[in-house]
């Protein structure tokens, strides 16, 4: 039995990323953050995380061909 | 140039006043034209509402024909309807407001906060929302009115709990509904009001997107929106006699109702829950939406699928004597398509010889825009105005740049950059080279042409878009324009150990290639093949890697290691640009794994691999033609061990199955983990099938390539064609000399058809070998009745999956490459929408262009080698 989303092989990490970093991130992708994807709040894996509206969530992912990536979106309600 | 900028479209609704004020007439008459064929005054066709006819002038703005835009009418209807395509906005307000005080059924707090939770949120979003709050409501806080259930029989009746409300009754309720209410449903007050979906008048169209028809017979047939027009005239007009006539109102209801109909079709005829209408013919009629909407609809026909002046179309012929960045224009074609041209200080006289001594130019225009057809009778005349700023268009002629392209245009490469090359055919030649990137074949595949006119679209053609330049292909990094079938055949011959020819045949290739440089003969007196082939490669390369035919032989058990096959040579190695040992077939020259043609493209300057394929095709169709691939009944005459061999398969197919049957029968079949025993059963009848037929394989592949890689001239031209990867597998010499083995419908064996056996001939319950659709001859001795039609089944799943999938897939491809179509990848790397929201932050997440790479793969170290080699 899988009593957490995260522990299925196939659901990446999902992560809140904290307000300070959050400044980090933007600066260094050097992207808007209304532009970025977005994620529901009520996402079952934003929901595993405590993501809230206005947060930004970090999702590290499996790529057959970059190896691991990283994803941001940002928590919509 | 007068240039405005667009800076945004705003869409509403039409109001009453609105409609009337735009018309240039009230439509009051339902016919079109009177006895003598004059349009009616009032009428339809009344000239106010636009001219058709050349010789007329328009009665509203004087202008002729081509300069008037037509100019709508409106026609005023005694009872309202409602508009078909508002009736879903009404039921929400309806839903959500109260009939009495045409207020939003909430308390004003409640409003608020829903307005508060919503504020970011999209106005789909909100709209749901205030209806789910408000469609339950028993009554209305507002004014403590009694609310009763809108219901919406679509697409026009409404419901008030049992009972019908009219149009004039929604009419009266929605101008109640306030402003400040109307705008959280998205309703900007001035705009657009509710009681304008219920139409009190009706816009009548000009006739110029309506015209009528004259036939040959001089019988006029009418649009038909006018033919649905005039329907609604006639039903306004005895709908209003009735009304003044005190009509009871049970008639004056159904009249109403056909109004309706008549209104519902005239926008759409095709919606849910109302009959199409009809043309006398029994065809139904084609109405607004309908010539919006669909395939063949205003957008994806005439907007989308812009037809184009500068084009050309006919049916493709191969031609392994062009480049493969020429293509072969047919001269009937050539001139009659154009490319503009300056007169400059340069072109000046010769233009004047030309227009004079050819008929290369065809049109000239002036300086001040008049444009004349050259002719013979004013070419003088022409000549004489020739000066310095004046365009002509002229003739397309050898080394114009065109593009070329084949549908479907599936990828990039389906529409690829040619320079011309204009030949007394009158078909479009190609190098069949280039077959596979528009996946074309002569089967009488037509393709077509444009003409780029611009400076700027003849460089952009060339610089993107030149064939060349698209070799490695942008979806898996390896190559895609590549030699194809008898190209492979072809040099496959050439590079066998064995070829060998006389100083006079090997000059015939030399010529081939233009080489003036003749080698010295390699074997005594004679050239190998494989000498001539290495002319054609450059001073400096290098490579060696295992030939398509050493992996066969080694799969057959006739070498043990490639690199150290002697007997066939077939390992390739190229040293200094001398091929050395091996044979060139679909490993050096094929899509995808293709080594030579891969370096050649990578790490030489582009025209070398034009140059390579320009010679390729010279050698391979020399040798070829030279040898001949054809093929004779006698390839396919099997050998006693390979009868003795099949002999033996079926013995034991049909024992091993028999065994099977038993088991099976007396409940001893031992399970595959996971499956039942009857799915076990099946699968292993089928692996048995599988099994036996590669046995016989087996034993045919050892005795073909033998006779084929060993012979000085290879006298089995389909086993040639299998080894070197030009065309077909082992598995079709086994179907064609061995037998076809276990027929299959999806992965399985054949099961449908009659109770309990596949076809009458087999006793009901028997389920062995050759009632489960084992065949056991092949194509040249000729299959069994029951065989036969074993084999059928199979071969109509082929067919039956062939179609289904070019549809669905031919869908899918639609939809993906409409949303996926505006995305661009922008100069800091992320990939974003039209409105720059971002998609990925890196393209594909490695920030990796697959053409720029080996077959997916970035190679670091040939990266690091090929930096550092610049240094130096
Ligand atoms: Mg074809
Ligand atoms: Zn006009
Ligand atoms: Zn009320």
């Amino acid at each position: 039995m899988i009593k957490r989303l995260s522990d299925h092989v196939l659901v990446p990490r999902h992560e809140v990323v904290s307000r300070e970093e959050e400044a980090q991130v933007l600066t260094k992708l050097g992207v808007e953050k209304e532009k970025l994807p977005v994620i529901l709040e009520s996402d079952p894996s934003a929901m595993e995380v405590k993501a809230k509206k206005g947060d930004l969530v970090r999702i590290v992912r499996k790529s057959p061909t970059a190896g691991e990536t990283i994803y941001y979106r940002r928590v919509v309600g | 140039m007068l240039t405005k900028r667009i800076e945004a479209i705003e869409f509403a609704v039409l109001s009453p006043d609105m409609i009337r004020k735009m018309s240039a007439i009230e439509i009051k008459v339902p016919d079109t034209y009177d006895k003598d064929g004059y349009p009616m005054e009032e009428g339809l066709m009344d000239p106010h509402l636009g001219v058709i006819n050349p010789s007329l002038r328009c009665k509203t703005c004087g202008q002729k024909m081509k300069q008037c835009p037509g100019h709508f009418g409106s026609m005023e209807l005694v009872r309202p309807v409602i508009h078909p395509k508002f009736s879903k906005n009404l039921e929400t307000l309806l839903m959500a407001t109260c009939r009495e005080c045409g207020r939003i059924v909430l308390k004003d707090e409640q409003l608020k906060d829903i307005i508060d939770a919503t504020k970011d949120r999209s106005l789909d979003d909100r709209v749901k929302i205030l209806v789910k709050k408000t469609k339950a409501k028993q009554k209305c806080p507002q004014c403590n009115a009694e609310r009763k259930q809108i219901l919406l029989d679509k697409p026009t009746n409404f419901f008030h709990d049992k009972d019908r409300i009219y149009p004039t009754q929604i009419r009266e309720w929605v101008e109640k509904i306030p402003s400040k209410d109307l705008e959280l449903f998205g309703y900007e007050a001035e705009r657009i009001r509710p009681e304008w979906f219920i139409l009190t008048v009706l816009q009548v169209p000009p006739i110029t997107i309506r015209p009528s028809i004259t036939l040959d017979t001089g019988i006029k047939s009418e649009d038909d929106l006018t033919h649905k027009l005039v329907d609604v005239i006639r039903i306004n007009a005895r709908l209003k006699d009735n009304i003044e006539a005190g009509a009871p109102q049970l008639i004056i209801e159904d009249l109403w109702d056909l109004l309706q109909y008549h209104v519902t079709t005239y926008f759409d005829n095709n919606s849910a829950g109302v009959p199409p209408a009809k043309h006398r013919s029994g065809r139904s009629l084609r109405t607004l939406v309908q010539r919006l909407k669909g395939k063949k609809g205003r957008f994806r026909y005439n907007l989308t699928g812009k037809r184009v002046n500068y084009a050309a179309r006919t049916i493709v012929t191969p031609d392994p004597f062009l480049s493969i960045n020429e293509v072969g224009v047919p001269k009937e074609i050539a001139n009659d398509l154009t490319i503009p041209e300056y007169v400059t200080t340069f072109n000046l006289e010769q233009f004047k010889k030309d227009i004079k001594n050819t008929n290369r130019v065809i049109y000239v225009t002036r300086p001040n825009g008049l444009r004349k057809k050259v002719g013979d009778l004013n070419k003088d005349e022409i000549i004489a105005e020739l000066e310095l700023g004046c365009k002509i268009e002229r003739v397309l002629e050898d080394g114009d740049i065109v593009l070329f392209n084949r549908q479907p245009s599936l990828h990039r490469l389906s529409m690829m950059a040619h320079t011309v090359k204009v030949m007394p055919d009158r078909t479009i030649h190609m190098n069949p080279t280039v077959c596979r990137p528009y996946n074309a074949d002569f089967d009488g595949d037509e393709m077509n042409l444009h003409v780029p006119q611009t400076a700027e679209g003849k460089a952009e053609a060339r610089e993107l878009m030149y064939v060349q330049d698209q070799i490695i292909s942008p979806r898996h990094g390896g190559p895609v324009i590549t030699l194809m079938e008898d190209g492979v055949s072809g040099l496959f011959l050439l590079t066998l150990k064995s070829t060998e020819f006389t100083p006079a045949e090997a000059m015939n290739f030399f010529y081939e290639i233009g080489l003036t440089d003749i080698p010295k003969p390699d074997r005594g007196k004679n050239y190998s093949g494989r000498l001539v082939f290495s002319q054609i490669l450059p001073k400096n390369f290098n490579i060696e890697f295992p030939s398509y035919t050493s992996r066969l032989l080694l799969q057959a058990g006739l070498i043990a290691d490639p690199k150290e096959d002697k007997e066939f040579d077939s390992y390739v190695r190229i040293e200094n640009g001398k091929l050395v040992t091996g044979i060139i077939d679909q490993a050096a020259l094929g899509e995808g794994t293709g080594r030579i043609i891969d370096v050649l493209a990578r790490e030489y300057p582009k025209d070398v691999l034009e140059k390579f394929y320009r010679d390729t095709n010279r050698l391979a169709v020399y040798m070829v033609t030279r040898t001949g691939i054809t093929v004779g009944l006698d390839e396919f005459e099997p050998s006693e061990t390979v009868l003795r061999a099949k002999e033996d398969a079926v013995r034991e197919e049909l024992l091993e199955a028999e065994e099977l049957v038993r088991k099976l029968k007396s409940n001893q079949l031992e399970p595959i983990p996971g499956r039942q025993v009857q799915e076990s059963f099946e699968i292993y009848m089928l692996r048995l099938g599988a099994k036996q037929k590669s046995k016989v394989e087996k034993q045919i592949i050892s005795e073909k390539i033998r006779e084929v890689i060993g012979r000085p001239r290879p006298k089995y031209n389909t086993t040639t064609m299998i080894l070197s990867g030009a065309r077909g597998g082992m598995t079709n010499l086994t179907n064609l000399m061995g037998l076809w083995g276990q027929a299959s419908v999806r992965e399985g064996r054949p099961r449908r058809g009659y109770k309990k056996r596949l076809i009458t001939i087999n006793k009901p319950g028997d389920v062995g070998a050759i009632a489960g659709g084992f065949i056991q001859h092949n194509f040249m001795e000729g299959m069994k009745v029951r065989e036969y039609f074993y084999h059928s089944m199979g071969g109509r799943q082929g067919e039956v999956d062939t179609g289904v999938s070019t549809k669905v897939s031919g869908y899918l491809y639609r939809r993906l490459a409409n949303s996926l179509k505006d995305l661009v990848v922008n100069y800091d790397g992320t990939v974003r929408t039209a409105n720059k929201n971002i998609i990925q932050l890196v393209y594909g997440e490695d920030g990796v262009f697959p053409a720029k790479t080996k077959r997916g793969k970035v190679d670091i170290k040939e990266l690091l080698r090929r930096s550092t080699q610049k240094e130096k």
